[in-house]
Parts: structure tokens; sequence; C-alpha cells
């Protein structure tokens, strides 16, 4: 039997499994942390920091954080909540995100986000990055100008397709998402129903021709903030 | 007391958000009940002759044109505020950005598919307001007080804020009127 790990999530005692990261146990707990790179599917990335929380007083990504006895969570607090504004704001400004006729709209996780911590406009300056996008597939579309690199089609493609389609070239401001094909993806063998194409929480990887199903109004997001209990229903 | 003035403009916009403003219905007579529209597309004035309470910005800056209109709004509104996508990010006018101004006029007035230009040129009149290299969101070029975003902002959001602002309130806007779409 595995040893129970009792830690202080906002004041809160919680409960978890030893080996779990402090998200797993606060989902487990029903507390909300947000998240952007995690997905429940695949192996926690740490790399988008959204879901940062202070342990201890010190900024850790809670997916990546293995929980420990007595250790002290904090996260839904003005300070921690503000560096996840910030993390937000940088991620549409470094991007093209054009969300007033963007497919995803409505249904997108970091547009939630955005929402969810009410942001109207962000601090910093727009830098209108050039992109390429892969009209390629016959059935996908990658779009560059809306990725944030948060690497799930990466993960999913190698975790669950077992195909590595995907994977990360360049650093700093270069980094961008590749394909294992030089004619793009239609040379990869990427399929419509793969996990990959799925995952995406954003618009950079869409299905074609099924844009605008879902009527404004009756999308994911429209009337619940991302992270309420009642989403895990509603999702696909 | 006289009541307080508000003034309104469409910079690089479609005027969708002034559209939008419209759509607060008969709210529209208790706004009037509460302040002035003294500089607005709808009386075509085109100067400021007072100083505003509040300024609506819609549309980002474009050409130089916006910019000064943009300039003349702060020095003249004691609250600016950025309504819609296009004053807040650049909105569609902004996907030039992406691509050099010289390329962009390039396919609009000569390359194009469906251009004819049988001499070639492209309209380079003093008449016409010069292009900025991109468009601007307003808050790169002047001080803005308050977003509203939406692509148009909900009616009900410009309703909320503008009652807010005149009534010495905090704007809060609730899930439901934060949209960027």
């Amino acid at each position: 039997m595995e040893k129970v790990v009792t830690f202080l999530l906002d004041g809160e005692v919680i409960q978890g499994q030893e080996g779990q990261s402090i998200m797993q146990a606060a989902d487990e707990a029903g507390k909300y942390i947000p998240r952007l790179c995690a997905h429940k599917d695949l192996t926690p990335h740490g790399s988008c920091r959204i879901c940062t929380v202070l342990v201890n007083g010190r900024p850790q990504s809670a997916c990546t954080q293995p929980i420990a006895d007595g250790i002290l969570v904090e996260s839904e607090t003005p300070k921690v909540n503000q560096l996840r504004t910030d993390i937000i704001d940088m991620l549409f400004v470094e991007g093209n995100h054009f969300c007033m006729f963007c497919e995803k709209s409505g249904s997108c996780e970091l547009q939630a986000l955005a929402y969810r911590f009410g942001i109207t406009a962000p601090k910093y300056p727009y830098q209108f990055p050039q992109r390429d996008v892969d009209a390629s597939h016959p059935d996908i579309f990658l779009d560059r100008n809306r990725c944030v690199l948060c690497g799930r089609c990466v993960r999913a493609s190698k975790e669950v397709d077992g195909k590595n389609v995907f994977q990360f070239v360049g650093r700093g401001v270069e980094k961008r998402i590749a394909v294992n094909s030089e004619q793009g993806l239609k040379g990869t063998d990427a399929e419509v129903m793969d996990k990959a194409i799925s995952v995406c929480p954003v618009g950079a990887i869409l299905k074609k021709r099924v844009g605008y199903a879902v009527p404004v109004g009756r999308r994911l997001y429209d009337h619940q903030p991302i992270g309420t209990a009642s989403e895990e229903e509603t999702t696909e | 007391m006289s009541k307080p003035k508000i003034a309104t403009t469409s910079l690089a916009g479609c005027f969708g958000c002034h559209m939008s403003l419209l759509d607060i219905d008969e709210r529209i007579l208790e706004l009037a009940e509460l302040v002035e529209f003294h500089k607005w597309p709808i009386n075509d004035r085109k100067s400021f002759s007072a100083q505003c309470a509040v300024g609506l910005i819609e549309g980002g800056c474009c050409n130089e044109e916006n910019v000064e209109v943009l300039r003349t709004f702060r020095s003249s509104c004691d609250v600016l505020v950025s309504v819609g996508d296009c004053a807040i990010m650049g909105g569609i006018p902004a996907m030039r950005n992406m691509v050099p101004l010289e390329e962009c006029l390039q396919e609009a007035f000569v390359d194009g598919p469906t251009v004819h230009n049988p001499t070639g040129a492209i309209p380079n009149d003093v008449e016409i307001p010069l292009l900025l290299d991109k468009v601007y969101p307003c808050h790169e070029v002047v001080k803005i007080d308050y977003y509203l975003p939406g692509c148009p902002p909900p009616a009900d959001t410009l309703w909320e804020a503008l009652v807010a602002l005149l009534t010495n309130k905090p704007i809060s806007l609730p899930y439901n009127l934060i949209k960027y779409d």
C-alpha cells in the first residue's frame, strides 16, 4: 500500500499518495490549479509555468513537483496569480493570436485562462512575429502563429500515437514546432484522429472542415471559466 | 451642473464597436440622460470645443491621421478607453504586420489578382495619410486608461463600463462580459 502524504494547499489540508505531483493531488482533492502545457493523459513537461505554485515560498511547477509531507503550497494567492497573468500576457504578445476569427475561440485554453484571470489587455508590447502555416495535409492545419510551444502534440504523438510526428526545433525566440517530413504535414503519417491533433490547447493544430460548428454561446468556455467542476463532463 | 461629455471615434476599425454601442437599445435614452455626446460620428463634429470626461477609441493606428486623432483624444478626454480588439491589439488590420509595408502596397495596388492599374502607380497624394510601418495598438501610442475587449465588445460590456465610469464606480466586468471574439 502506498504511503499517504499530507500537505497544505492554500491553508487547506490535502492528502495524496507518495509519488504524485502537486497537481495530481490537488486535482483529486477537487482543487484546480491553472495549467496550459499539462494534460491528464500525457507526461508532465513543466514548461509553460502557468501552474507555478509557491512551495515553502519557492516557485515550482505543480505538474512536475512531487508532494512531500508538511509542505506549504500557495496557489490561489494574489502574488501567484499575478505571475500567471504575466505569463499569459507574454504568450499573447509573443504569437499572433487573432481571436476574432480563430476557429478555436470559445474553446481555447489560452483564451480561457485570460478570461479566468480577467485580462482585458496584455501589458507587454505586441511582437507580431513571422510564423508559417502548414496547410499541406488534407485533414489537418498547423498554424504556428497560434502555437504556444506547450509541447502537448510532441508528447501525444510520441507517447500515445507512437508516431513522433511533431518535435521542437530551434532555441529561444527561434523555437518552433516542426514535423518529421520535409514536405510538411502531408509527408508525415499524422492522421486526423491522432491524440496529437486533439490535445492542442489553442488553434495551432486544427481539424479541417469542422470549424465554427458550435455556435457562440454554446462553446466550452462561453459561460464557465476554465477549471470549473462541470468542465470535465463537457470536454470531448 | 452640466452633463459630462463623451466623445467617440473609429480609427483603423470597422465601426462594428459603434454598432455595438447602439446595440444597448433603449438604454441609449438613459445614456443620453447621463451624458452629452460632444464629438462622435453621429454628429460628425470635426474638432473638440470642450474637454470631455470619457473618450472611446475604436480601432488601432494604421496611419498618421489615426495617430493625430488619437493624440487629440488623449489631450481632450480625461479618461480614454480602448474599445474592441483592434484598439487593443490591432485586430484584422494588424494582419499586415507580418508583411513588410512595401509588399502590402505592391500586392494591393499592382500585383493583386483583381487589380486593374495600367500605370502601376501606388497612390502617393499629399491628401492621403501616410501609412505607418505597421498597425499599432492604441496603448502603444498614448496612455490608455481602460480596455474593453471583444470583436465587438458586447453591448452590455459597453453599458456596464460607461455607467461605472459616469457614476464614479470601478469598472468590474463579470466573466460573461470579457470576450475576445
